[in-house]
């Protein structure tokens, strides 16, 4: 199985174990990521503060590069480009004349024919099937899944799990083995890109979320966007002196949880590259869980027949 | 040779002011066949029609046409006059110079030109006119209400009060509806069962009103006056004349924790229940999917307790048919479902309520007798919060309409919480409070100014659960924006109210049309809003739209006067512009060739199967037949019969080809 891959630039640097863990986890599942050759930066944040033709063409350019390369699929696993990618994808459609400018711009033939999914997405297309087969290790570890912001939103263009109160990611970690906790900070916001320009902004906004997902007795969050990553994990020591206490729980991207079930080592999912330091605590091996029937719970809300 | 008659009227200055109207009757006067023409100010008026009527009279006129506004407007009018002047009124036509010709055009010679190819078409369309007589039906003064709430009531007790009989169908056990579960009413907090049971019973021993309770309507066949109807009563596994109503059975019944669907899942049931104490009829019904003995195959404590032998256990669904005139249809609303809410919880935090589960809370008859309890743990929620528009006036949650009630119902929570609680505090998150209405206004005053109410305008974005607390997080819009958090004990959803689970299959039952949320729709917004699509069927109560008490009674009082009215006449008269299947000499019989494609696309299943037969009563040929009771003449079956075998009285072919070749020919 080929499966297109876009790095952007988070997978290359801050990123890298990101990238690390989803290719290990594709190679054990039989699947070949190809990266785009000659791919170029989604525009991020920037470019369409800026210029809209800009924030269109650069990640148009990538989804046409795609196209010639004959890929149907590609897997963004960076949240941030996925949301770009997938916006302009959704805006070519609507106005075809746009989409006439665009690829004037780029100059390349560009039909939209990509899919373009995120880490979820990729996992519940090529993955899941497999998943609990393939569990050696459960992870067995109480889990707070943080999916920010740009996975879910906007609902009406990505149509992407429930905007409020998404699950996707919590049905991958109960998959793993894990315990999805429920907690009130699923969406809410890190701080993202003021990460260097307003740290207390970051450190209160991240703070909250940490101290929700400890106070609920959470040992790990579950990521799925290098920018919250980066705000939870590398800004722990403002968090800390924001909450006034010392939080010490790792924050895993979804790719390493699964990576972990599966029987992947720590270096190979690229744990040693966290800031915080990923030392979950050893649990005794359990049976690994057969499925059962899901237990019957009568609806108490049910209206009148 | 005919003999017609042209009458051009300028509408004041309407038609005058930009076509020559004497221009139009003199030349149109010239035309073959036309006996008479002339022109006046105002053809409507009295002195108008008088000079129709003499004419006709003074020239043996046998056609006329009107050159004026639409028929829609007037037609009636002119037919009547030439009835009362003795001329078959079909055969008077409208020709409409002023929507089609003069408010449309500029004063110009062509406009008059127009008007006069218009005035042309229309004679010698009129020459093809037949004399035809209205279609009389005859009429079953018996209605059906389907529902039993509040408005199926009002609708049943008006009309039987009026002296004809009424077949009331309800799907629950008891009637009552949604009524019946409230606590107390705005404006005024008269408790809304102290109000309503005296009309159940009323219902219950009225001697025009039979009573189907735990019963559906599986098929309604047939036309306005004429409806035959098929009533499933759902086996209630009980004889009810020897039932007594003792309730014994329902103290004994070992299965006691079935979710009690009266009180919201707030409360049990056993299997074999009354839903209310107040119930009409206050008989029980087994529920079978929860029935130890359906179940299990052994029990029947209810059949050995049972003083009178009454319980049935092999009893069965039994169908009912019905001949009906006119049917009320009054199945009332539901409120949204939880899993609409995620980011609220409701579902998911026991604490976070819909408004109906509230009112149990509140009500005297509740599974807390009135006090306010929240459901987790029994105590009492010192800090409430109520948000309106919960799903409501929200695009994104696929609902845009307000559901109208939950304003007033919200502040007469408060208002209630507060009556109970008094160290409490109650919050409202609104959008705005839409409180029009006789005193409505005046009582979200009270709740805020007497009884301390707490109003934030602004939407709450998430309510979550900790500590204990739900933490309701939202915005105060007023406040400048400002995002505000409270920690509140207990949370109440004024959730959407949405039309009925079964709605949908209902209306395609009955045959009336419903709109994109599955309401019901009326004829018309404004001049029809209790009459459906379809003759003989009304609406009432909260089918239609998200209605409160004071408008459900009202619409239900209007249906039922409009089911009066229809069974004030032995037969009803309608227009005999109906399509007809024509008949020919054997062995033709028809040019209809029995392929039934009018059947497969007639809206209003007027098409029926007709037998000839020979002398050994043998079948020789299938012909479709179309009943004139519901045939609306639209002309659909006309547009796809491959023999033009049908054709529609009034709108013929040979007329509209008439009309075309006239023009064509000029």
């Amino acid at each position: 199985m080929k499966v297109g891959f876009y790095p952007g630039c988070s997978m290359k640097g801050g990123a890298r174990e990101y990238q690390e863990s989803v290719s290990a986890l594709a190679k054990v599942f039989d699947i070949e990521l190809v990266e785009i050759p000659d791919w170029n930066c989604c525009g991020a944040t920037a470019a369409h503060n800026l210029n809209k033709e800009l924030s269109l063409s650069l990640p148009a350019r990538i989804m046409a590069l795609a196209e010639r390369e004959g890929i149907s699929d590609i897997v963004v696993p960076c949240a941030a480009c996925y949301n770009r990618l997938s916006i302009v994808k959704h805006e070519l459609e609507a106005d075809k004349s746009l989409s006439t400018r665009v690829a004037s711009i780029i100059d390349l033939k560009y039909e939209g024919t990509t899919q373009i999914l995120n880490i979820i997405q990729f996992i519940d297309k090529y993955i899941t099937d497999r998943l609990e087969e393939k569990v050696v290790k459960p992870f067995d570890y109480k889990a707070a899944c943080y999916y920010g912001c740009l996975l879910v939103r906007p609902h009406s263009i990505l149509k992407f799990d429930r905007v409020e109160d998404p699950q996707s990611m919590d049905v991958l970690v109960k998959k793993a083995g894990g315990d999805a906790i429920d907690w009130a900070y699923k969406t809410e916001c890190c701080g993202a890109g003021m990460s260097v320009s307003r740290t207390d902004t970051v450190a209160r906004l991240s703070g909250n979320i940490m101290k929700d997902a400890v106070d609920r007795a959470a040992e790990v969050v579950v990521v799925a966007c290098p920018m919250c990553h980066s705000n939870l994990d590398m800004r722990r020591p403002e968090i800390n002196k924001f909450l006034n206490e010392k939080i010490d729980i790792p924050i895993l991207y979804i790719s390493q949880v699964l990576g972990l079930a599966v029987g992947l080592d720590a270096k190979t999912l690229g744990l040693n590259r966290h800031m915080t330091e990923v030392n979950l605590p050893v649990k005794p091996v359990r049976e690994i869980p057969v499925a059962k029937e899901p237990k019957k719970v009568v609806n108490t809300q049910k209206l009148e027949a | 040779m005919s003999r017609i008659g042209v009458f051009v009227c300028h509408c004041g200055e309407n038609i005058s002011a930009t076509v020559n109207c004497e221009k139009v009757a003199k030349i149109t006067g010239e035309l073959k066949g036309v006996e008479f023409s002339t022109d006046y100010k105002y053809m409507c008026s009295d002195p108008g029609q008088t000079l129709l009527k003499e004419a006709i009279k003074e020239h043996k006129l046998d056609g006329v046409v009107v050159a004026a506004c639409s028929p829609r407007m007037h037609e009636p009018t002119f037919r009547k006059a030439c009835a009362e002047a003795g001329l078959n009124p079909f055969l008077c036509e409208m020709s409409n110079i002023r929507e089609h010709c003069s408010w449309v055009h500029p004063k110009d010679d062509l406009t008059t030109e127009k008007a006069q190819d218009l005035v042309r078409v229309m004679v010698e369309k009129v020459k093809k006119n037949k004399a035809l007589n209205s279609i009389k039906v005859p009429v079953t003064k018996t209605a059906l209400v389907i529902g039993g709430g509040i408005a199926g009531i009002q609708a049943a007790l008006d009309i039987a009060n009026c002296g004809h009989k009424v077949i009331m169908v309800e799907k629950q056990p008891s009637i009552g509806g949604h009524m019946s579960q409230l606590s107390e009413t705005f404006p005024t907090l008269d408790c809304s069962q102290c109000i309503l049971t005296p009309r159940m019973v009323e219902v219950a021993q009225h001697p025009n009103i039979t009573l189907h309770t735990y019963s559906e309507v599986e098929v309604v066949d047939g036309f306005i006056g004429n409806f035959k109807v098929k009533i499933r009563k759902k086996s209630k596994s009980l004889d009810e004349h020897l039932c007594t109503g003792c309730g014994l059975c329902t103290t004994k019944c070992p299965q006691k924790k079935i979710p009690n669907e009266f009180e919201r899942g707030l409360g049990f049931r056993p299997a074999i229940y009354v839903p209310f104490p107040q119930a009409v009829p206050n008989k029980p019904v087994i529920d079978r999917e929860n029935c130890t003995y359906y179940i299990k195959g052994k029990c029947k404590v209810c059949e050995i307790v049972c003083p009178t032998k009454a319980i049935r256990f092999d009893q069965e669904d039994e169908i009912v048919e019905v001949a009906v005139g006119a049917i009320v249809l009054a199945t009332g609303f539901d409120v949204l479902q939880p899993d609409f809410f995620p980011e609220y919880g409701y579902g998911k935090y026991k604490d976070v309520i819909d408004g109906l589960q509230f009112e149990r809370l509140a009500s005297a008859s509740g599974p807390t007798q009135g006090q306010i309890r929240r459901p987790s743990d029994g105590k009492e929620p010192k800090k409430i919060v109520f948000v309106a528009c919960a799903g409501s006036r929200d695009p994104a949650k696929g609902i845009e309409y307000c559901s109208k009630i939950c304003c007033m119902y919200t502040a007469k929570h408060a208002m209630l919480y507060k009556h109970k609680v008094h160290d409490g505090t109650p919050y409202v998150f609104y959008m705005d409070i839409r409180a029009g209405g006789k005193m409505y206004e005046e009582f979200v005053r009270r709740t805020i100014v007497e009884d301390g109410t707490h109003y934030v305008r602004g939407r709450v974005s998430t309510i979550y659960e900790k500590n204990g607390k739900l933490i309701v997080r939202g915005a105060d819009t007023l406040m400048g924006g400002i995002p505000i958090e409270i920690e509140a004990d207990m949370v109440v959803l004024a959730t959407a109210g949405v039309a009925n689970k079964g709605a949908e299959e209902l209306a395609q039952t009955v045959h009336v049309s419903y709109d994109s949320y599955k309401f019901f729709a009326e004829a018309h917004p404004k001049l029809k809003p209790v009459e459906t699509n379809t003759a003989g069927i009304f609406l009432a109560g909260a089918c239609q739209a998200p209605k409160d008490i004071p408008e459900s009674v009202a619409a239900a009082s209007g249906a039922a006067v409009k089911v009066a009215a229809l069974f004030s006449n032995d037969e009803l008269t309608r227009d005999p512009l109906v399509a007809l299947v024509n008949r020919q000499p054997a062995p033709v019989f028809s040019t209809c060739v029995g392929c039934f494609l009018c059947q497969s696309v007639c809206p209003y299943q007027a098409i029926e199967r007709e037998e000839i037969k020979n002398r050994n009563g043998e079948v020789i040929k299938t012909l479709a037949r179309v009943n004139e009771g519901l045939c609306q003449g639209c002309g659909t079956c006309v547009a796809l019969c491959r023999t033009k075998a049908i054709d529609i009285h009034g709108y013929s072919n040979q007329q509209v080809y008439t009309e075309i070749m006239a023009l064509l020919n000029d």
